[in-house]
């Protein structure tokens, strides 16, 4: 399968072996998304900070103390600490990892190297979406079995969906952090963003028990848009959805924009 | 038809011609030439701040010339299927820790369009024992065997080696030569960076000498040597330092224990004199000075002739 070229010989033409078949390409983006899932799952350190907090809080709020509130405040609790969950992957996955790799020169050494264009922001973008969905199961699994929340099947999957798609704008924000500082004080900075953002977009009590000022500012989170399109997965909401889903593909394409563009300039 | 590959194969398949790179205020590169041709070694050499890691850089489409021209296979570097044709081995870059070596081949095949198999590679490159193993696992040695592997397993025709021995002992870095030495006879070029001479000198066709931004000389090896006419004499001898210093030929001389070493333009002089001087004198050596000498006399040399610029200027 591979063609051997002698490298002494005159190279009139460009030698057959330097076209790229269109399915290694495809390949490459596979190996890359492969690799990068491979790492991340393998590093304790990532996955269960990840794991755990989303998965303690709902134990603690959403089973032991909303037992006497009923079932659907476990399954409020089931969309908005899955929404807290799946920020996570997004903000950290993304954000800390380019942070990292800009700092060790990983990131120089894939630039230099003939990696398809995108195939990086693609892996992670994957990467993120697969720790989303582990995320999701995981409370999933926990409110069926303790929190004793009935869903159908069509709901599971549409919060998991919801999950898996809606990590995406927060990987946008996660990367333009990343691209604004580089190396280990990246994570405190993400936090910063991240706890602040989850409480006053009601993801660990309910809005309406915030002050007055935060349900209005709310709308400005794009992890409350999130939520909304979660509690609607599980049969709590049933606003219209599009607003919300164009609220955060908005937020997520200009932030794209920002960090591709600080990329391009800085590396 | 007759056909006339000559002056394809002889065009340079890396070129920077005139290149100039700022960064704010401090110029990196100065109009900077460099010409690399198939199947041969070129080591840039030059102290820190040289400019090698920015022509580097340039070559491998890192960053943008402000002025000049920068090619690679006659092609823009920042494109694709120029560096598809490249293999890179970088100063410091830090591989995904949890990662196994053969995961991090695979990998890095995958860019490439017709690349060694796996067992080809690690034979190659000495890293067969390590393909389990987690790249975190490994020593600062194997770790660079372990980049070495990613540099050469797209089967490139041009690897860039940023200084590829550091941190290896000397049985590995003799191993990573003959594997390069090995890749010269397929017909692969390199571009070398390093801070070992003695490197430069096992491995390199050319050197490329750069000090401020700029080729202050290029050529064989022993074109750069043969640059410096000094010459080292050491011989086992009871004559005090300050006779020898006193005789004209002589340019340095230092004691070490009974030894004595000595510099000298014309060594024949000098050892005439030494035998007339001490009869009981042994073990005399003669050596023409090494690049590691013609080295520090180059760039001083440049060195000096900046700081007159800037003083002329001033």
């Amino acid at each position: 399968m591979e063609t051997v070229m002698s490298v002494n010989e005159p190279v009139v033409n460009e030698p057959t072996s330097l076209v790229m078949p269109r399915r290694r390409v495809i390949g490459a983006y596979l190996e890359e998304a492969r690799s990068e899932c491979l790492r991340y799952m393998r590093a304790p350190g990532f996955m269960l900070p990840i794991m755990l907090f989303p998965g303690m809080f709902y134990l603690l709020f959403g089973v032991f103390m909303a037992k006497s509130e009923g079932a659907d405040a476990a399954r409020y609790l089931l969309a908005s600490y899955g929404v807290f969950g799946v920020m996570s992957p997004g903000l950290f996955g993304f954000g800390v990892s380019l942070a990292l790799e800009r700092d060790g020169g990983l990131l120089t050494f894939k630039r230099a190297l003939p990696m398809p264009p995108g195939a990086y922001l693609l892996g992670k973008m994957l990467m993120a979406m697969a720790a989303a969905a582990v995320v999701i199961l995981l409370l999933l699994v926990m409110a069926l079995t303790l929190g004793h929340v009935t869903l159908n099947l069509a709901q599971a999957g549409a919060l998991l969906l919801t999950g898996m798609l809606g990590v995406l704008p927060f990987c946008a924000l996660g990367m333009f952090v990343g691209t604004l500082i580089k190396g280990q004080g990246a994570p405190g900075m993400l936090q910063l963003i991240y706890l602040p953002m989850s409480f006053m977009s009601g993801l660990w009590m309910p809005l309406p028990l915030l002050p007055k000022f935060l349900q209005q500012i709310a709308p400005v989170w794009p992890s409350y848009h999130l939520d909304r399109l979660a509690l609607a997965a599980v049969g709590l909401d049933q606003q219209p959805l599009l607003p919300h889903v164009l609220v955060l593909i908005g937020f997520a394409a200009g932030f794209l924009l920002l960090a591709a563009r600080r990329l391009r300039r800085n590396g | 038809m007759p056909h006339t590959p000559d002056p394809i194969t002889r065009d340079p398949i890396a070129r920077l011609d005139g290149v100039v790179k700022r960064y704010g205020r401090l110029t990196a590169l100065d109009g900077a030439d460099l010409r690399l041709q198939r199947g041969e070694l070129l080591a840039l050499l030059g102290p820190n701040g040289a400019g090698k890691t920015t022509a580097i850089g340039l070559l491998l489409g890192l960053i943008r010339a402000d002025a000049g021209t920068v090619e690679l296979f006659g092609q823009d570097p920042q494109r694709i299927e120029a560096r598809r044709r490249i293999g890179v081995m970088l100063q410091n870059a830090e591989l995904p820790p949890t990662l196994r070596v053969g995961e991090l081949l695979r990998l890095t095949a995958s860019y490439y369009p017709a690349p060694r198999t796996l067992a080809e590679t690690a034979e190659l490159a000495g890293v067969s024992d390590l393909l389990k193993r987690p790249y975190a696992k490994l020593s600062g040695g194997q770790q660079r065997r372990v980049q070495f592997a990613l540099a050469l397993c797209g089967r490139p025709e041009l690897l860039f080696l940023d200084e590829p021995t550091v941190g290896m002992d000397i049985e590995a870095r003799q191993k990573l030569w003959a594997a390069i030495r090995q890749l010269l006879a397929e017909g692969c070029s390199v571009l070398l960076t390093t801070h070992y001479l003695e490197e430069a000198e096992a491995l390199a066709d050319r050197v490329c000498v750069m000090t401020h931004g700029r080729m202050i000389h290029e050529g064989t090896v022993e074109a750069l040597r043969a640059r410096v006419a000094l010459k080292r004499i050491r011989c086992l001898s009871t004559l005090s330092i300050d006779t020898v210093r006193g005789w004209p030929e002589v340019s340095e001389v230092r004691r070490d224990n009974e030894r004595l070493h000595i510099t000298a333009a014309e060594a024949e002089v000098v050892v005439r004199r030494l035998l007339v001087a001490d009869l009981q004198l042994r073990e005399l050596e003669v050596q023409r000075a090494g690049l590691a000498e013609a080295f520090t006399e180059l760039t001083r040399d440049a060195d000096e002739a900046s700081d007159t610029d800037q003083r002329e200027a001033a």
